[in-house]
């Protein structure tokens, strides 16, 4: 894929995609480059760790797999973490005991947001820490994924000074270098999931003035069956395996219809797909292959 | 009758609750419909940007107050509304219902702290949620009011959301640390200072002069916004209101669903059921594809019948998952009602397929026939 050599890949798309799972297969193919990745996921919840077969974010990264770290970024303590980061110890202590911060970043436009990519971006070769060659930030869903991605330039239009405000343009930044920064939506070829991807990309290159580098395409059917086949299961007497058989079929037919149209509305962006599996969780070999199907993609 | 109409029975709010991608929107449409095709005047709130419900009911953009849905219906139906939440327009409605004067108003309206809190981010999206739900509900021209949450990775922020921008609107955690004796006191006088300018310098000069300008404007309206949140919570906590979860038949996403049951419970709501949608149903005759490729192979002929035994049994690997994950799900939450919908009939495309969903949800329709008919 496009994003091969970035330092910051961000992936967002509609909710139940699979968005977790993207993030997780390219931080594999990453890795297996020889790049040192991080996987940085925007939530309370531990998704990535738990792609990995691990439970519950510790605040530090952890190690997932080999070359692989993961952290969880809690927005609502990003800023704690800002200013432990900043301040004079004590100072900051006694600021983190006031409980002042969760409200506080509610209030500045684009603050939490801000702070919460500012933590990936200060882990990537960019950053103060460098610590890792690229960092793929697993981002929420649709309109607050967006947010994230619009919260450095919101934010440095409304502080009017300071190293957060300098530090917000940087972001800004690097956010808009396509050499250094990939956005990738993912979708299933689902009606809504196609809706929500173009509304996505018209969102980023309008208002946002940023470019969607690739789509990586979920949970792809396998192909539909020949129609002088599919016409005879028609024909045939009613049996639960021909009805699954069917079933699928129209399914696959519907989802090939869905591709063409996000490829049409989306011209010029890239698309690789991966396959719908039918088991339950991924296990790590599954991971493996989505990372390589990644990889070959164009 | 189904256990999940059972226990919806009476309930005045529904508030389906869920992780994103689920189908929620789907499910609180297709439980609106089942509720008005019960004779109640239903209103159905969605919040989702992606105008899924819009898709769902096959009407087009949806205003900010609700609008009625042809039922091409019977005389014992009831009626239902549906609308698309806009939390900007509801949240300046609200600001201009509250607001003691014009001035105020306008003065909050173009305030760029309040233009922040106002769209999606801050729990905003939810408080106007719930500022619409208890309109609807106080308007007194709805039976029932049916809530689909915005989608957002924590489920539980419908309800702490709300919370959490009044205790910022109140500025409480600013007072915290602005007041004598508050917490900046404790380093002394001169400490205090200190930590101010620092922590001044590190936002940006102007921007807690912002949020106090802000703070100071939306003062007069706060005693109201506090009344209104007290309500709501009454309102929720009232025993005609009912939580839906709503989950897909993933193991990560049952284990959710089974917490999310917990998590409203402990918070004083009452959990009506869960709907696990998108389940394939069970073969009772089994897949194995050899056995099904010889059974077929005489009407279809051998690559065929072994194309179709391949597919079968694709999909019967995710019906004996789906079945342990709904199995699991019962024994679990005891005498909860578990209603699952086929994935077969969970794309909606237009009224009768939402009928279709409505009617697994109430159990006019059984598992075995959606197995015959695709």
């Amino acid at each position: 894929m496009t994003t091969a050599a970035c330092d910051l890949i961000v992936v967002t798309g509609k909710g139940g995609v699979g968005k977790t799972t993207v993030a997780a297969a390219l931080g594999l193919a990453q890795a297996d480059r020889g790049r040192r990745v991080l996987i940085a996921e925007v939530a309370a919840r531990t998704d990535v760790a738990r792609a990995f077969g691990q439970r519950d974010g510790t605040g530090r990264p952890r190690t997932v797999a080999a070359g692989v770290d993961q952290l969880s970024i809690d927005p609502g303590r990003a800023l704690e973490a800002y200013l432990r980061q900043q301040l004079p110890r004590m100072v900051a202590e006694v600021l983190a005991r006031s409980r002042v911060f969760q409200p506080l970043t509610a209030a500045a436009p684009g603050l939490a947001e801000l702070l919460s990519i500012g933590q990936a971006w200060d882990l990537t070769s960019a950053g103060h820490r460098r610590a890792y060659d690229v960092v793929i930030l697993d981002a929420p869903a649709g309109g607050h994924g967006l947010a994230l991605l619009g919260a450095p330039r919101t934010y440095a239009r409304v502080a009017r000074g300071g190293p957060i405000r300098r530090q917000a343009a940087a972001i800004d930044a690097m956010l808009r270098d396509r050499a250094r920064t990939a956005i990738v939506a993912v979708a299933t070829p689902e009606t809504l999931a196609v809706n929500e991807t173009v509304a996505i990309r018209a969102a980023l290159e309008g208002e946002l003035a940023m470019r969607l580098d690739a789509i990586v395409v979920n949970r792809l059917l396998p192909p539909p069956l020949r129609a002088a086949d599919a016409a005879a299961l028609r024909e045939a007497p009613a049996d639960p395996a021909i009805t699954s058989a069917l079933w699928l079929d129209v399914a696959a037919r519907t989802q090939r219809e869905e591709l063409a149209r996000l490829r049409r509305a989306c011209g010029g962006v890239p698309v690789a797909t991966l396959p719908r599996r039918f088991v339950d969780d991924l296990d790590d070999a599954a991971l493996r292959d989505f990372a390589q199907r990644l990889r070959a993609a164009p | 009758m189904s256990a999940l109409a059972d226990t919806l029975e009476g309930a005045g709010v529904v508030v389906c609750v869920g992780a994103g991608g689920v189908g929620k929107t789907t499910v609180s449409a297709a439980l609106a419909l089942g509720l008005a095709h019960g004779g109640a005047r239903v209103a159905v709130i969605t919040i989702d940007p992606a105008r899924r419900l819009a898709d769902a009911l096959g009407v087009g953009p949806l205003g900010n107050e609700p609008q009625r849905v042809d039922l091409g219906g019977g005389d014992a139906d009831g009626e239902l509304w549906a609308m698309m939440l806009d939390a900007k327009l509801t949240f300046d409605e609200l600001i201009g219902r509250l607001a003691p004067d014009a001035a105020t108003r306008e003065a909050i309206l173009a305030d760029p702290i309040y233009q922040q809190l106002s769209t999606a981010i801050g729990g905003a999206q939810e408080y106007t949620a719930m500022a619409k739900l208890y309109d609807l509900v106080t308007s007194g021209g709805f039976d029932v009011v049916v809530l689909d949450t915005a989608p957002s990775r924590n489920a539980m922020d419908f309800l702490n959301a709300p919370d959490r921008l009044l205790a910022f609107l109140e500025g409480r955690a600013v007072r915290t640390l602005l007041v004598p004796g508050g917490a900046l006191a404790r380093v002394g006088a001169g400490g205090a200072g200190m930590a101010l300018r620092m922590l001044r310098r590190l936002l940006g000069v102007d921007l807690l002069g912002d949020v106090a300008v802000f703070l100071g404007e939306i003062s007069g309206l706060l005693g109201a916004f506090a009344a209104r949140s007290r309500a709501v919570r009454r309102l929720l906590d009232d025993p005609r209101t009912r939580c839906v979860v709503v989950t897909t038949p993933t193991s990560a996403a049952v284990r959710e669903a089974e917490y999310l049951c917990g998590e409203l419970r402990r918070s004083g709501l009452a959990v009506a059921g869960v709907v696990v949608n998108r389940v394939q149903p069970v073969d009772p005759a089994g897949a194995d594809p050899a056995r099904v490729s010889a059974r077929l192979s005489p009407v279809l002929g051998e690559a065929l019948a072994r194309r179709v035994a391949e597919r079968h049994a694709w999909l019967q690997q995710l019906a004996r998952r789906d079945a342990s994950s709904v199995e699991r799900l019962r024994a679990r939450l005891g005498n909860l009602p578990v209603a699952t919908v086929a994935d077969r009939a969970a794309a909606v495309h237009d009224l009768a397929g939402l009928a279709l969903v409505e009617r697994q949800l109430f159990g006019t329709v059984d598992q075995a026939e959606l197995m015959r008919q695709p």
